[in-house]
């Protein structure tokens, strides 16, 4: 037989099963964020988090808040982060070594002293403690009631906190914007500069990358008409990530002089 | 289960979020760790929105997200300019004031 009424505090046995699944795979994706390298991949646990207290949030009868957690966060600020990574993705890898001495042992200590505390003293103050559910609260539907607390009880917090949106745009421009020290060089003053340089090497432009006949991609210099590479070739950026590769191997100045020597 | 159990990963995420602030270098990861900390204080919201039976937490929960939003904004503007004038997202490499 069915059982209709839950125990006191108790919550439906579909839910236990999410929480207990679910739960867990949040805990070790966040530990996951601390230990990999990579901020990428901080970022991709980070949002796997994210997608989880969403569900959790739903799973809790706060609709709106699992919407809104999937759309503002995991949408938003994820592709925030996500696009600031590529902008600072040089050196995006930390470096996981310690530079202040003895940090860590006493930042993991600390975290089990206070986890601890918390745990333990949730434990004490909550456990036996009914929970009485939203079912009353969300009658109306769950966003409606939102609504309702937030233009009448709220309503001052709320616009202290569109005032808060204004300012963290505006800030956000100041920062972004920067002025020019110097004088943007006209295309005249550009095409002058290369023709009057010290030398015509780069008169037509930068050569592009890549090798004839033997290698074609973006991460190998071109070879010169002489046989010796063009450095200058390569994007300055796949130079600075590591990604360039040795253009050692690609230099043909030994195979010409053995071609020539066979005529 | 009991509904409390939320408030035990909430608290667990809080203090992995806390120890990511302190031991991690790369200033985009710190960040992250402080939303990961806002979350966890997210899902204490709405579960004690659930124990008490009101929606206060839900709206708490959702100014918190506002905040959250706003401080993301700022904060990587910040992390970009130190970037562009330094070469470096590490908060270690920012100690001129140091020196």
């Amino acid at each position: 037989m069915m059982q209709l009424a839950l125990e006191v505090g108790q919550t439906a046995q579909p839910e236990a099963i999410m929480f207990w699944i679910l739960g867990p795979m949040a805990v070790v994706a966040a530990l996951g964020m601390l230990l990999v390298k990579k901020a990428v991949h901080s970022a991709i646990l980070m949002a796997f988090v994210m997608v989880v207290l969403a569900i959790f949030y739903i799973a809790q009868d706060a609709v709106f808040l699992g919407i809104v957690q999937v759309v503002v966060y995991t949408g938003a600020v994820m592709m925030l982060f996500l696009f600031i990574l590529m902008l600072v993705g040089v050196d995006s890898s930390d470096s996981l070594t310690e530079t202040i001495a003895g940090l860590r042992p006493i930042a993991i200590t600390a975290a089990v002293g206070f986890g601890g505390l918390m745990v333990s003293l949730l434990g004490r103050a909550t456990l036996g403690r009914q929970a009485i559910g939203l079912s009353a609260a969300n009658a109306d539907g769950n966003v409606q009631g939102i609504a309702k607390e937030l233009f009448s009880t709220y309503v001052f917090p709320f616009e202290v906190v569109s005032a808060l949106l204004i300012t963290a745009a505006m800030g956000a421009m100041v920062l972004a914007h920067h002025q020019r020290t110097t004088v943007r060089p006209t295309q005249r003053q550009l095409s002058i500069n290369r023709f009057r340089g010290e030398s015509l090497g780069s008169a037509a432009g930068l050569p592009g990358p890549g090798v004839y006949a033997r290698h074609n991609a973006v991460d190998v210099p071109a070879l010169l008409p002489d046989g010796t590479p063009a450095p200058t070739s390569v994007n300055a950026s796949l130079e600075a990530r590591g990604d360039m590769l040795d253009y050692k191997s690609f230099d043909l100045s030994e195979v010409n002089t053995q071609i020539e020597e066979e005529k | 289960m009991n509904a409390a159990n939320y408030l035990y990963i909430s608290a667990l995420l809080f203090t992995i979020g806390a120890v990511g602030v302190v031991v991690r270098r790369n200033a985009i990861v710190v960040f992250m760790c402080i939303e990961l900390m806002l979350n966890a204080a997210n899902l204490s919201f709405v579960t004690f929105s659930r124990i008490n039976g009101d929606l206060d937490g839900q709206v708490m929960a959702f100014f918190t997200m506002v905040v959250a939003a706003c401080e993301v904004v700022v904060g990587l503007a910040i992390i970009v300019t130190i970037y562009r004038s330094r070469r470096s997202a590490s908060v270690d490499d920012a100690s001129l004031l140091k020196r």
